[in-house]
């Protein structure tokens, strides 16, 4: 039992003892840490996004001009905040790998690509289905439209890179390299609305301003946001955790292989 | 100089190159990016006659004129963009949200007498969420015209009581 619980550590140390980031590189103190965090995230973000989709789909006002099309927003936002800050994540696990080899950033970088990618999905699937009965259009090829269809790409490019390979570091690297190649796109849609004239309109929430959108909007949208992204969080620690185990499980099945290999 | 160092210094200096190759692209080839030209760039620069190009500004108030050309929805009305206008003819039917003093953006070409024949139009939403309760409080009360233009600084009006109609 002793050797195969060491041939279950990952192959490469953590480096620098319990410095900084590399206390969590531990993947045996990280299941610890998460399984204890899980339930703490993935039940308010429930209850959270339900609230808050049940307040804008039901109870928050109609818009004047847009009528009931304006609830799809309260999914459609918080999707495009979490496509955009899921490959701001993707691209600091990239960081974290390329630069100090942590070992769990290319496992959190390998779970957060489908996630992110079903965000962005969500997001351009939502903006359509809006898009038709406002504009008169499915879609335009305008700025920030086609940025968001490129970090959709992305997220597929990535997805596809990190699983193409027989040995997952190499796998990790290039899709690492990608990720913080692709991150050029995110300046890109959060201002194309203000660098270029585009269909899409522009922030009706910055940060200097009064938003220009109804309180009564504003808070069902802030809420489900805010519950959104905590079940984003979950949903990514959770696979993080299985891919630890499944990592664990294989070391410890290869280890039996070879034991049994010796043995014959 | 230790090597995580060094190759946190290469990711710098290649994300430097990249979001540098990136910003003179885009800035390069901004006219192409941007989606629809204004009646004012039209006016300054105007476009080869039969080119493909699309028009964006607010309905002018009091332009539009609906008529029917052999039974089809026609339609002729003024895009500005607060100093110049150019007339739009259209047949064809108009987006839901099409009034005066939207903004919409119409596909087409601009004719010899530097009208445009538009193809499609669509219309753009600005970047205002408002219930129908405050639009009627501030149209009652003279502080907006929908057809002149965007509402009032939102600070005036987006905390103002509605009633709850429920849904």
């Amino acid at each position: 039992m002793d050797t195969s619980t060491a041939l279950a550590q990952p192959a490469r140390p953590p480096a620098g003892g319990g410095r900084n980031l590399h206390r969590f590189a531990n993947p045996g103190q990280f299941l610890r840490i998460a399984t204890r965090v899980l339930p703490w995230l993935a039940v308010p973000g429930l209850v959270l996004t339900l609230a808050g989709l049940t307040w804008g789909l039901f109870f928050a006002p109609a818009d004047w001009q847009q009528g009931d099309a304006v609830r799809i927003m309260y999914v459609h936002v918080p999707a495009a905040w979490l496509a955009s800050a899921g490959y701001a994540a993707l691209a600091a696990c990239s960081l974290a790998s390329l630069v100090w080899r942590h070992p769990l950033a290319d496992l959190a970088a390998f779970e957060i690509g489908p996630v992110g990618a079903g965000a962005t999905a969500l997001c351009l699937a939502t903006g359509s289905l809006w898009g038709k009965p406002m504009w008169g259009a499915w879609w335009v090829w305008d700025a920030r439209l086609t940025s968001v269809l490129v970090l959709f790409f992305l997220y597929l490019g990535h997805i596809a890179l990190v699983r193409a390979f027989d040995d997952p570091t190499r796998g990790a690297r290039a899709g690492a390299i990608l990720a913080l190649v692709g991150a050029v796109d995110l300046p890109i849609i959060k201002f194309s609305v203000a660098w270029w004239n585009t269909l899409h309109q522009p922030d009706s929430i910055t940060l200097t301003g009064a938003p220009t959108m109804y309180i009564g909007m504003l808070w069902p949208l802030f809420v489900s946001a805010l519950g959104m992204t905590l079940g984003f969080v979950a949903i990514v620690l959770a696979r993080t955790c299985a891919a630890v185990m499944e990592r664990r499980i294989r070391a410890l099945l290869t280890a039996r292989a070879r034991q049994e290999a010796d043995a014959a | 100089m230790t090597r995580k160092r060094r190759r946190l210094l290469l990711v710098l200096a290649c994300g430097a190159g990249v979001a540098t190759a990136t910003g003179l692209g885009l800035s390069a080839f901004s006219d192409s990016v941007a989606f629809f030209v204004s009646p004012t760039e039209i006016a300054a620069k105007a476009p080869a006659p039969g080119r493909m190009l699309r028009l964006g500004g607010l309905v002018a108030a009091g332009s539009v004129h609906k008529t029917l050309i052999d039974g089809r929805p026609a339609a002729t009305f003024s895009v500005t963009d607060g100093k110049t206008a150019v007339t739009v003819r259209y047949v064809g039917i108009l987006p839901d949200l099409f009034r005066e003093g939207q903004g919409v953006v119409a596909m087409g070409t601009l004719a010899a007498d530097g009208s445009f024949r538009a193809q499609e139009v669509l219309a753009k939403h600005d970047e205002t969420y408002m219930p129908k309760d405050v639009a009627d409080a501030l149209k009652k009360s003279g502080h907006w015209n929908p057809a002149e233009g965007p509402p009032p600084p939102a600070a005036t009006w987006d905390t103002m009581a509605v009633k709850q109609a429920g849904g």
